[in-house]
């Protein structure tokens, strides 16, 4: 049983150009990823890859000129992608929960940090008010929040970037949530306080038993803390599967790339099939988005591209595969 | 052996606050790098990284200590008379957006450094300029742009090409990389090896990233709260991290591969103010093997191997080991 099904998500941003005429971004193009409870998937790509827009597409906050043109997202059974908005707005923050990537910008600067756990509290819950302080206490203790008492009276400002993050996952488990979506989220952190939020994020999904999407463009992350890993390019999740299979045998050309330019596997002046410029969303090419700068594209990449699996739950999008296993990590 | 191009010695920095008090930035460092050498500095942000990389070219006045440049004591030279020397200093920043003027185009800018420096002809800087974008794989098409048309990684090429268009001695990189996309940085972090290999420049490589440091410097300082607790050749200071805070820094580093085991030795607290340092090991007040000497000797630098020395008084009785490699 699935907890999180998204199937062929597709995303646009519709807008008009200076002469009128209509312009469309294709943003995610297909998306197809499922999360088991328990079970973390760790979504890395490059910058405008489309991480963070597949988080927002999946809990309902694109923003006008995004839109899910087709595609569905279901949890627990559940379509999110049609919902009313009331009922969407019971299920996040309670049972979705969200930690995104700037804390002190995810902060209300004008209350106090405890007052915010308790009105997030409050709005999925109609118990005494105490209780919800109560309740407030022990998650700001059990992210690791030195003397919870007086630091729910501090304000935004006063906490350090580390502190601020921990807030915020205790913010998102105030109303134990059954997944919780963290986009970056020890990006712009220091590496010991990186390490610091991602052991407690680790305990954090054992001990309340989450299923957990940890977006980031941080190899390093997914390969220690997450079970299973999607890649994304231009909209596209072009490989997906367990993290020691797809670390060990990446199958897809994009990917290869990927991890040969990791600092464990770089070698000055070695080949490099990644580091052009990101295909432009306005005008993405035709069949493999990865085509234009692919060394193995051949002219049957012009066509649209069939999604093979590889082993179980290992999953390329790739007319070459075969190719491309036998060139291996580039 | 021969002179190094960069030899720092006790250089403090100070910034004054309201109140008779100091923001204490860099503490007593001493460093220095011989042409053809990168030394990789590595620290937590407030570490003193980026301080220590401008005062070294004086683009902020150190406090104290001395610094020689190329033989010549630059520590206290009038700023007109370092002028001329910047020929042979350079810097790449770490954001490529505001280092470069957004209204010019990219010819006049890889020209500019030409043109203050060099004297040549009107068509042999012209010459110049295109040979230069070649050497940072530039593509000449997009000279006659303006910055904002071009991505980060070829804005990180064009400063490049700019610190190295006077073929200066010594180049300070802060961060050069960190603002830029995996794989872009695979590119510059060639194009810098290169580079290296074809001008025997001495770099500085200021980084927080252990990964990048590790692949690009021959020598590695460590920084924690503006002094360098551990220097030595990359790949011992790796293999052997003396001190506790560099054990610590590096267990908390990420492989990208999962088949490596972390043993991970995950500091509690944080980071002390540099207003009101700590007296002793400025380390003391985070790491777990402290003895109440270390709250109030200062450390020296101890040998542990050639060339390479940490500042921990718990290296002489072997206590200074806190991460215990755990089986795979």
């Amino acid at each position: 049983m699935t907890l999180l099904e998204v199937e062929d998500l597709h995303t646009h941003f519709v807008s008009r150009d200076i002469d009128d005429r209509v312009r469309v971004a294709r943003a995610l193009n297909g998306v197809s990823f499922s999360i088991a409870p328990g079970r973390t998937l760790g979504i890395v790509g490059e910058t405008g890859a489309g991480k963070s827009l597949t988080a927002q597409s999946v809990v309902g906050l694109l923003r006008p000129p995004a839109r899910i043109v087709k595609g569905s997202v279901r949890f627990e059974g559940r379509e999110l992608t049609t919902m009313p908005a009331r009922e969407l707005n019971r299920i996040r923050g309670s049972e979705i929960a969200m930690v995104v990537q700037n804390p002190r910008t995810s902060l209300d600067p004008l209350t106090r940090v405890g007052d915010q756990l308790v009105r997030l509290h409050q709005i999925h819950d109609r118990g005494p008010k105490a209780a919800s302080r109560r309740h407030a206490l022990e998650m700001m203790d059990a992210v690791g929040i030195p003397d919870p008492a007086s630091r729910a009276r501090a304000w935004p400002h006063e906490l350090s970037g580390g502190m601020a993050q921990r807030v915020l996952l205790a913010m998102a488990l105030m109303n134990a949530p059954k997944l919780l979506i963290a986009d970056e989220p020890t990006t712009g952190l220091d590496v010991t306080v990186q390490a610091q939020i991602l052991d407690l994020l680790r305990d954090l999904v054992a001990r309340f038993d989450m299923a957990t999407m940890i977006i980031t463009h941080d190899l390093g992350v997914v390969a220690h803390f997450c079970d299973d890993v999607a890649v994304m390019f231009a909209g596209s999740i072009v490989e997906r599967g367990p993290v020691r299979e797809v670390f060990a045998a990446p199958a897809h050309p994009y990917t290869q790339g990927l991890i040969g330019a990791t600092p464990e596997r770089f070698r000055p002046g070695g080949p490099r099939t990644v580091g052009a410029q990101p295909p432009d969303l306005y005008d993405l090419p035709e069949g493999c988005p990865l085509r234009p700068r692919c060394a193995l594209a051949r002219d049957i990449c012009v066509a649209s591209v069939p999604a093979r699996e590889l082993s179980p739950g290992h999953v390329a999008l790739c007319h070459r595969i075969d190719a491309a296993s036998a060139a291996g990590l580039a | 052996m021969t002179a190094p191009v960069l030899r720092v010695e006790r250089l403090s920095k100070r910034f004054p606050l309201k109140g008779g008090r100091f923001v204490n930035a860099v503490n007593s460092v001493d460093l220095q790098i011989a042409a053809g050498e990168t030394l990789g500095m590595v620290g937590e942000s407030g570490s003193g990284k980026s301080t220590l990389g401008r005062a070294v070219l004086r683009l902020t006045e150190p406090s104290d200590g001395a610094i020689t440049f190329d033989g010549q004591d630059i520590t206290h030279l009038p700023l007109g008379q370092v002028r001329p020397l910047r020929r042979d200093m350079q810097m790449v920043f770490q954001d490529p957006w505001s280092a470069l003027n957004p209204r010019m185009r990219i010819r006049d800018l890889i020209a500019e450094p030409i043109r203050l420096h060099l004297r040549l002809s009107k068509s042999e800087r012209a010459a110049r300029t295109e040979e230069l974008a070649k050497r940072v794989n530039l593509s000449t098409a997009l000279l006659d742009r303006t910055p904002a048309n071009l991505s980060g990684g070829q804005l990180q090429r064009v400063c490049i090409a700019r610190a190295i268009a006077t073929d200066p001695k010594l180049v300070v990189l802060d961060e050069p990389t960190s603002s830029l996309d995996l794989s872009v940085r695979a590119g510059i972090l060639d194009l810098l090896a290169q580079l290296r290999e074809e001008t025997g420049a001495a770099m500085l490589f200021i980084s927080h990233d252990l990964g990048t440091v590790r692949i690009i410097s021959q020598r590695i300082a460590v920084l924690y709260l503006g002094e360098v607790v551990e220097t030595g050749p990359a790949d011992a200071l790796f293999e052997a991290p003396a001190h506790p805070y560099t054990q610590a820094l590096l267990s908390a580093h990420l492989p990208a591969d999962p088949t490596v085991a972390v043993s991970r030795h995950v500091l509690e607290g944080e980071v002390p103010s540099p207003i009101a340092l700590p007296p002793g090991c400025k380390f003391h007040t985070r790491c777990p093997v402290a003895i109440s000497p270390c709250r109030a000797e200062v450390p020296p630098a101890i040998p542990v191997g050639a060339g390479h020395e940490a500042r921990c008084l718990r290296i002489p009785d072997g206590g200074n080991r806190i991460v215990r490699k755990e089986p795979a």
